[in-house]
């Protein structure tokens, strides 16, 4: 039992534990006042930071449980659509984000050794990579998106555009598109086997949307590499859509697809995120905020970023680099 | 301002400087960083929402007391929609929040002996974040309210045509999040703001509570989180993982929301326990028993509580050897919480008990918390839950635990720590009266649910056979007088405001550090370092008649240290 | 708490907070960052069966471990950090393994095939698809 029973004066003099406190308070403005010095402030930040780093772990969590269900329930499935994935790509962005994440951790050291201009550079240039990520990122959706490798059923949507004046205009005449399913299966509709006879013209001027950015262009090759039979002009790596003539694909191919765009587009998300917090980072640096005292937001924001890279060095060979 | 001077009565108009008193005005509520304004500021919402779940809940009540349609108007569709709002705004808006972000925001600094909590913008954050969510709420109402069961099941959650799933999803996602950041809060000021002395095991049980709840809420929150944007997504662009005619799995879903709501049963329990081990000790002015034991156990449940989620899902389609495992972790965490509830009979036991209003929800805690804990084991075992599954045995079940325990623990502390807060002393002989219609009018109400499960009548439906009325209608008296009972706790309290006598620093004879400030406590909760002791022993302490409360008493200080308890 | 390395200490301030990790390590575990992204790349293309996912996540475990012990400190901080970050992976794992074992029960009897509709589509446009194996569930 607590024996503060006497006077005001007994109490004050039983303050002594919290003089050292207020010496630092006024020794450093950023120090509040629940906290008695910088260190326990820092590390108070530290473990909060590490807790919410624990919560996105589990939130990715959910994520990794959904592709290890859906994986060992559809193994070919993702070996057979991890093909579609530009490894290239895939790689190049690791690169990008191991640097990011060494400069970083760059950014974080010439804080606390008081190299404000340095800090700010390294802060730059980890922007910079996360801007590198998301371009390349978008280059790599726009392109899927464009082949119709997506999610649920416009997986098995054959495209409209690609087919050719005549068949467009079949599309047009053909009755309003109800269901996905139905439309498809319309005998009206353009099949993809029409598709794969559409002249050669047609066929080349495709040929540079395909062979943009990798993207398909580059499977093939992987394809041909792996002594896959796939001919010069095999259009199930050149056309639009053209995943649903390849009699090889299992059942469910959309599934890779889903947990795909589900996985990849939140830690995009968390990329974004990212970079509205090194922007921040960039701009109170630039301020001079920031000193080998003071730096918890450098350090907490580096783990975030770091954690970012840490689920992307997960995601890249579950997805790009199935054998 | 910390000393308790026997000699000098305590006089709120003498020293204005409480934390009600500190600051005026609307902004000064709106952005404070103070954990107390805070707490109360989440007391205030949560108890409003709690009105507005629970008129859902007579709603229900009222149209089930025939079969068919009762009341004009409420059609089959409408009643789901009632049963699901009742359901969400208790569990999202009002039970989880209730005694951790609440009580918890106001006890547990001070209990501790710190300022704050460790990150108070967050912590001011998480409250709006709490408003963000109910806004949500509202909006799927008015966007056409839904109907899926507060559980969002797949694949009726993605298939429904009410208009409001979506947002009401986003709603429940951001409170999530409210959850995570108050979960952290406390989970750093337990480790970094207690003071010199007070060690881990000088801690009172509350503070273990609520840090065990705090584990959960930052490990299981998340996935619930990332579970309702699949659903988002699987609604919005069909992804079809969820959706078994695209290849996808529904019990995926049930895995994951029960990962996050097995536990979140604890996030809802473990603080109730956590009060109800100041209540019991505290109340019966006796050293509260195995008091190691208490705390671990806390521990112990949270990790337990991450192991025995499929026992939902025994009839979902979940294969029969992890049916067999869940059902077998399941019954251990009988052991846990049966440890509790011996070592709070146990303090009982030759304790000098004062029959005061939060005794008397401590003891009904203890009776409905036995029944609730009791039927689960019913409920775990494989071949009765096949019977019993989706009946209102399962309905009656978790109100024994949910409302019955939890929610009773949260009035009972808010009756508990009321002159703390806000510095006036209820009516006991009110207080008390409200306490037991509340216990007559729960037991009425869902005691009769027992016997409609066991007898077949199925869970969230609209219509029933005739033959199951009567129960029907026991069952909904029962939740009148329930009902009329929290008004009289509303009218109780509220009047306390105005009329109430003003409160002594400790009231009750409780020996934790909120006793050691005023009440209501100033603004920095205490001005000079408090000193620790053993909070659970009641020795020191003798009734004042000028104040009418306990002061510590030098000479029984004095003696108390010549024969330490230990 | 805050060492730096005898390297690092004499000719930098000493810091008041957290650890000042020396700049070599920081570039070697960049570089070995690096180094391991193209072995796990090189591994894809070498058939070693069921290994080739082993192989995969052992790297990316080595990586991760770089990333969270170096870049992240974890190697001179508090412990209790790194037992939040290990204690939220192995709930993961938990729930992972939970699932895993559930779906591995009743794989066999469910999901086998494309949806019924998807499978007509695709038996319309593509002729030589295979058709899919659907059963549907039977307890
Ligand atoms: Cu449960």
């Amino acid at each position: 039992m607590s024996t503060l029973h006497t006077s005001q004066a007994t109490a004050h003099e039983a303050h002594g534990h919290d003089a050292h406190g207020h010496g630092d308070h006024a020794k450093y403005p950023f120090l509040q006042h629940h906290f008695d010095t910088p260190a326990h402030q820092f590390d108070s930040a530290k473990l909060g930071m590490w807790l919410f780093l624990a919560t996105e772990v589990l939130f990715f969590g959910g994520l990794f449980v959904a592709y290890a269900v859906l994986r060992s329930r559809f193994p070919e499935v993702f070996s057979y659509a991890s093909h579609y994935l530009d490894t290239l790509m895939g790689g190049v962005n690791t690169c990008v984000l191991i640097l990011s994440s060494l400069t970083m951790a760059l950014a974080v050291r010439f804080a606390q050794t008081n190299r404000t201009k340095a800090m700010v550079w390294c802060l730059v240039l980890t922007f910079m990579g996360a801007v590198g990520f998301m371009v390349i990122k978008y280059f790599e959706y726009s392109h899927k998106i464009h082949e119709h490798l997506v999610w649920g059923k416009s997986f098995y949507v054959p495209p409209p555009d690609q087919a050719g004046a005549e068949e467009a205009k079949v599309i047009s005449t053909a009755p309003a598109p109800a269901p996905v399913a139905l439309t498809v299966a319309n005998p009206a509709a353009p099949s993809v086997a029409s598709l794969v006879s559409t002249p050669p013209v047609e066929a080349s001027a495709i040929k540079p949307a395909a062979a943009a950015p990798g993207g398909l262009a580059s499977v093939r090759e992987q394809a041909t590499a792996e002594g896959l039979p796939v001919a010069d002009n095999d259009p199930a790596f050149a056309h639009p859509s053209m995943h649903l003539a390849d009699p090889k694909m299992p059942a469910n191919t959309h599934l890779f697809f889903a947990i795909y765009y589900c996985m990849t587009g939140l830690h995009g998300i968390h990329v974004l995120a990212g970079m509205v917090m090194l922007a921040w980072l960039i701009w109170r640096g630039a301020r001079g905020d920031f000193n080998s005292n003071y730096f918890t937001p450098v350090d907490v924001g580096g783990l975030y970023w770091h954690i970012v890279d840490l689920v992307w060095i997960f995601l890249f060979p579950l997805f790009y680099l199935i054998h | 301002m910390t000393t308790i001077d026997a000699s000098r009565p305590i006089d709120l108009a003498s020293r204005p400087d409480n934390y009600l008193t500190h600051t005026r005005g609307f902004l000064s509520w709106a952005l404070t960083l103070d954990h107390k304004r805070i707490g109360v500021m989440y007391m205030a919402a949560v108890l409003v929402s709690f009105f507005v779940g629970g008129v859902f809940a007579l709603l229900v009540r009222t149209e089930l007391l025939t079969p068919g349609q009762t009341i004009p108007g409420v059609t089959a569709d409408v009643y789901n929609q009632f049963f699901t709002l009742h359901g969400a705004i208790m569990v999202f808006l009002v039970i989880i929040p209730s005694i951790p972000a609440a009580l918890g925001n106001f006890v547990l600094p001070i209990m501790l002996g710190a300022k704050d909590v460790a990150f108070p913008r967050l912590n001011l954050g998480s409250f709006y974040l709490w408003l963000a969510g109910a806004a949500f709420t509202l909006v799927s109402l008015a966007m056409g309210g839904f109907d899926t069961g507060w559980t969002f099941y797949t694949p009726y959650s993605t298939t429904t045509t009410t208009g409001g799933v979506i947002p009401v999803l986003f709603g429940v996602f951001i409170l999530g999040f409210s959850s995570i950041f108050t979960g952290m809060n406390f989970v750093v000021t337990v480790h970094k703001l207690r003071p010199p002395g007070m060690t881990w095991f000088r801690m009172p049980l509350f503070l273990w509570a609520i840090y065990a709840t705090a584990i959960i809420q930052v490990l299981a929150t998340p996935v619930l989180a990332i579970t309702l944007m699949l659903v988002v997504i699987e609604r919005t662009i069909n992804i079809g993982i969820f959706d078994p005619s695209m290849g996808g799995d529904p019990v995926l879903f049930q895995h994951f929301f029960w990962f996050y709501s097995h536990p979140a049963v604890y996030i809802m329990i473990l603080p109730a326990m956590g009060i109800i081990s100041e209540l019991i000790s505290v109340h019966a002015h006796r050293h509260i028993f195995g008091y190691k034991f208490i705390a671990l156990s806390s521990i112990a449940i949270a990790i337990f509580s991450f192991l025995v989620w499929g026992h939902h899902m025994f009839t979902s389609g979940q294969s029969p050897l992890m049916n067999t495992l869940f059902s077998l972790i399941s019954f251990s965490v009988a052991i846990p919480s049966a440890v509790k509830v011996f070592n709070w009979l146990t303090t009982l036991y030759k304790g000098n008990i004062s029959l005061t209003t939060p005794m008397w929800y401590a003891l009904s805690f203890m009776v409905l918390f036995t029944i609730g804990g009791l039927t689960g084991i019913h409920l775990a075992t494989l071949n009765t839950d096949v019977h019993l599954h989706d009946t209102y045995f399962v309905v009656a079940h978790f109100h024994y635990v949910m409302m019955g325990s939890a929610l009773i623990g949260m009035i009972g502390g808010l009756h508990h720590w009321w002159p703390k807060m806000t510095g006036k002393m209820y009516s006991e002989k009110l207080g008390t009266a409200a306490c037991i219609i509340i216990f007559i009018g729960f037991n009425v109400t869902f005691f009769t649910q027992f016997y409609l499960g066991a007898k077949g009548m199925p869970r969230r439906y609209y219509d029933y056979l005739p033959e199951y009325q009567t129960y029907h209608v026991i069952s909904t008296i029962g939740s009148y007088i329930m009902a009329s009972g929290f008004f009289l706790t509303a009218y109780c309290l509220l009047s306390s405001l105005y009329s109430g006598r003003k409160a002594a620093a400790n009231p009750w004879g409780g020996g934790s550090l909120e006793w050691q400030c005023t009440s209501p406590p100033p603004h920095d909760n205490f001005a000079v370092q408090p000193s620790v002791g053993d909070c659970y022993d009641f020795r020191a302490l003798r009734w004042d008649e000028t104040t009418q409360g306990y002061v510590n008493d030098p000479a029984l200080a004095a003696e108390a240290a010549r024969n330490p308890l230990h | 708490m805050a060492h730096g390395t005898a390297h690092d200490s004499k000719h930098e301030p000493h810091p008041l907070v957290g650890h000042l990790v020396p700049m070599w390590i920081l570039f070697a575990v960049g570089g070995a960052l690096l180094v391991l992204t193209a072995i796990t790349v090189a591994v894809r293309y070498i058939d070693v069966g069921e290994f080739n996912m082993v192989i995969a996540l052992g790297v990316a475990v080595i990586k991760a471990t770089l990333v969270a012990l170096f870049f992240m400190h974890l190697k001179w901080d508090r412990p209790f950090n790194l037992l939040t970050f290990v204690g939220s992976m192995v709930f993961v794992i938990l729930m992972m393994a939970f699932c895993m074992m559930d779906t591995a029960q009743y794989r066999p009897t469910q999901f086998v095939g494309n949806p019924p509709e998807v499978e007509a589509t695709l038996q319309a446009n593509a002729p030589g698809a295979p058709v899919a194996r659907y059963t549907p569930y039977s307890p």
